[in-house]
């Protein structure tokens, strides 16, 4: 069997390594399909830091990844119609620069992880399942009807936002800003998931008596995870949103929690390069089965209980030998 | 001698079972002080209800001098109350020397640290290294908790006490499934222990309970029937009949 690095550095060299053949051939949608992968791979990192390592399983993360979508769509759409976003008390305009963009797509969210995970983590199991639900029920819901931004249609974005120095326009400049983006997520995920918080972390999930009897409250352990994991999704909804140009409610409906999880339960729940795995099959299945026929959900819903009945370590398990992540 | 843990008539009812009826006892510094009592007399009840998780219906416990009771688990963990459980509680997919390097953390207190490797932190490690040497697990370091025998997992969780420092010890069956030698070994253990913090031992092992004991206290349908040093137990004839007699002269 292989190595489980050595199945994490293939799968990251993966995504590169098809956009470089893309560019080769001069496949231009291979590259958006390797960008969309990337994003949603970020997504997917993003969840597994509360799903994986705390255990919080989490029906509502899109509700970051919308808000991180509309914190995008909001600001850009201001900057093309040149209208400000507010003036009293003090002006703020739209922008078209990405980093700007992240930086309130990031904090949009993580402030909305913080509210929804404050009350949420005071349930625990299925209810928890449903309060993140629920929230993230009431943000479609509420995009839905707004009608400032689009309501139901969304927004169209004309031209990609801009990063310094860098034309985004161009496929795969686009791609490597999103595989940049991606590469420091999983990088920080891992450093979380072996640092003090990663270990306290991980312990609430197997056992929260466990670490209350050190003196360490796992409600608050968990809330903090809940936020960095909230705001890294988000950050992956301004990216998605980009990629697209166009922001829609169905970034904040549940399918797109669901599809969330699913990365993390194909690739393999707790592991590092798990999302990574399972958002690049989801890109390849939705490409290669949804060509085949318009009800390809079935055939990854038939894949999804193959890989819960038989290969409980997701992908990387199958393919590592190893059914339990740990350290 | 100071009373370090002093708990006044504790009370708990689950319906119609009076668990813990109006329960005082205290622990005095450098003591170890056994409860003993037949199954079901309301033992676990009452290390929860000192050790927190568990609301008490009435009474209170102070804790050096400061009363705990309205406090919740972590805050009494963080106050010095050490506790081992009857049942195993511990991170079992971790290693063992991740599960003391968690009580080193829980002493340390710097949780929220979210980039540098736990493992790159020398204090916690030799912290958590030095409490398995000391119950001997220093060579299972890095096999998985759950592959520990019952035995060596009652170990762990003394081990992982240990990092706490603690004020006080709670201990619930700490020889429960250790074997004679395993046993013979943690008695004297817990015996040097108690001059680094009192222990509240709860023990089926009579014979580790009368070489141990400077008091012992008997538990009876969630009463405190006897309080007194190991002969005054044995001797006590209320005691004879509820517990020891059976037991002890079979």
């Amino acid at each position: 069997m292989i190595s489980e690095r050595t199945v994490n550095i293939f799968l990251f060299a993966l995504l590169p390594v098809t956009v470089l053949a893309a560019w080769l051939l001069d496949e231009p949608f291979i590259i958006t399909l390797a960008t969309k992968a990337a994003i949603l791979a970020l997504a997917g990192v993003g969840l597994n830091i509360a799903l994986g390592l705390g255990g919080l399983v989490s029906f509502g993360h899109a509700a970051f990844f919308g808000l991180g979508g509309y914190a995008m769509g909001i600001l850009a759409s201001h900057a093309q119609s040149y209208a400000p976003l507010m003036e009293v008390p003090f002006l703020i305009e739209g922008t078209k620069s990405m980093p700007v963009i992240w930086l309130v797509a990031l904090v949009t969210s993580a402030l909305a992880a913080l509210a929804i995970g404050a009350l949420s983590l005071r349930t625990s199991g299925v209810y928890f399942i449903m309060v993140t639900l629920a929230f993230g029920q009431m943000l479609y819901y509420f995009a839905i009807s707004w009608p400032a931004y689009g309501g139901e249609d969304g927004l169209s974005i004309y031209v990609r936002n801009g990063f310094p120095g860098l034309n985004t326009l161009d496929p795969v400049q686009f791609f490597l800003i999103a595989f940049a983006v991606l590469t420091v997520g999983i990088f920080l995920a891992w450093r979380l998931a072996r640092s003090a918080f990663g270990l306290a972390l991980s312990a609430a999930r197997q056992n929260a008596e466990r670490v209350e009897t050190v003196g360490l409250g796992p409600y608050r352990i968990r809330l903090v995870a809940f936020v960095i994991s909230g705001a890294m999704t988000g950050l992956a909804g301004a990216l998605f949103a980009d990629l697209n140009r166009f922001v829609s409610p169905t970034m904040f409906s549940w399918h797109l929690s669901g599809e969330l999880i699913v990365f993390c339960i194909l690739g393999g729940v707790g592991r590092l390069y798990g999302p990574v795995a399972g958002a690049m099959l989801y890109v390849l299945l939705e490409h290669v089965l949804g060509g085949l026929s318009a009800y390809w959900h079935i055939y990854l819903g038939l894949l999804l209980l193959l890989v819960v009945l038989f290969a409980r370590g997701g992908l990387i398990g199958l393919l590592s030998g190893r059914e339990v992540a740990h350290e | 001698m100071s009373d370090l843990l002093d708990i006044r008539n504790l009370k708990k009812s689950f319906g119609a079972l009076k668990a813990t009826d109006d329960v005082s006892l205290t622990l005095r510094a450098g003591e170890i002080h056994a409860l003993i009592g037949p199954n079901g007399a309301g033992k676990s009840t009452l290390i929860k209800q000192i050790a927190g998780g568990l609301r008490s219906d009435a009474g209170s416990v102070h804790f050096a001098g400061r009363d705990v009771t309205p406090l919740s688990t972590v805050a009494r963990a963080r106050a010095g109350l050490g506790r081992t459980f009857q049942i195993s509680s511990l991170a079992m997919e971790y290693t063992v020397l991740q599960n003391v390097l968690l009580g080193a953390l829980g002493q340390d207190g710097g949780v929220m640290r979210f980039f540098r490797p736990i493992m790159a932190r020398n204090d916690l490690r030799d912290r958590a290294m030095t409490a398995l040497t000391r119950v001997g697990l220093e060579s299972h370091a890095a096999k998985r908790t759950a592959d520990l025998s019952h035995g060596q997992r009652r170990q762990l969780e003394v081990a992982v006490a240990l990092t706490l420092s603690p004020k006080v010890f709670l201990m619930d069956e700490p020889m429960a499934g250790l074997g004679a030698s395993g046993s013979q070994r943690m008695t004297g253990f817990l015996d040097g222990l108690r001059s680094e913090a009192p222990i509240l031992l709860v023990e089926h092992d009579m014979d580790a309970v009368f070489a141990l004991a400077d008091r012992i206290s008997v538990l009876v349908y969630g009463r405190v029937i006897a309080t007194g040093t190991a002969d005054e137990i044995k001797a006590d004839p209320a005691v004879r009949e509820a517990y020891l007699g059976e037991e002890e002269e079979a």
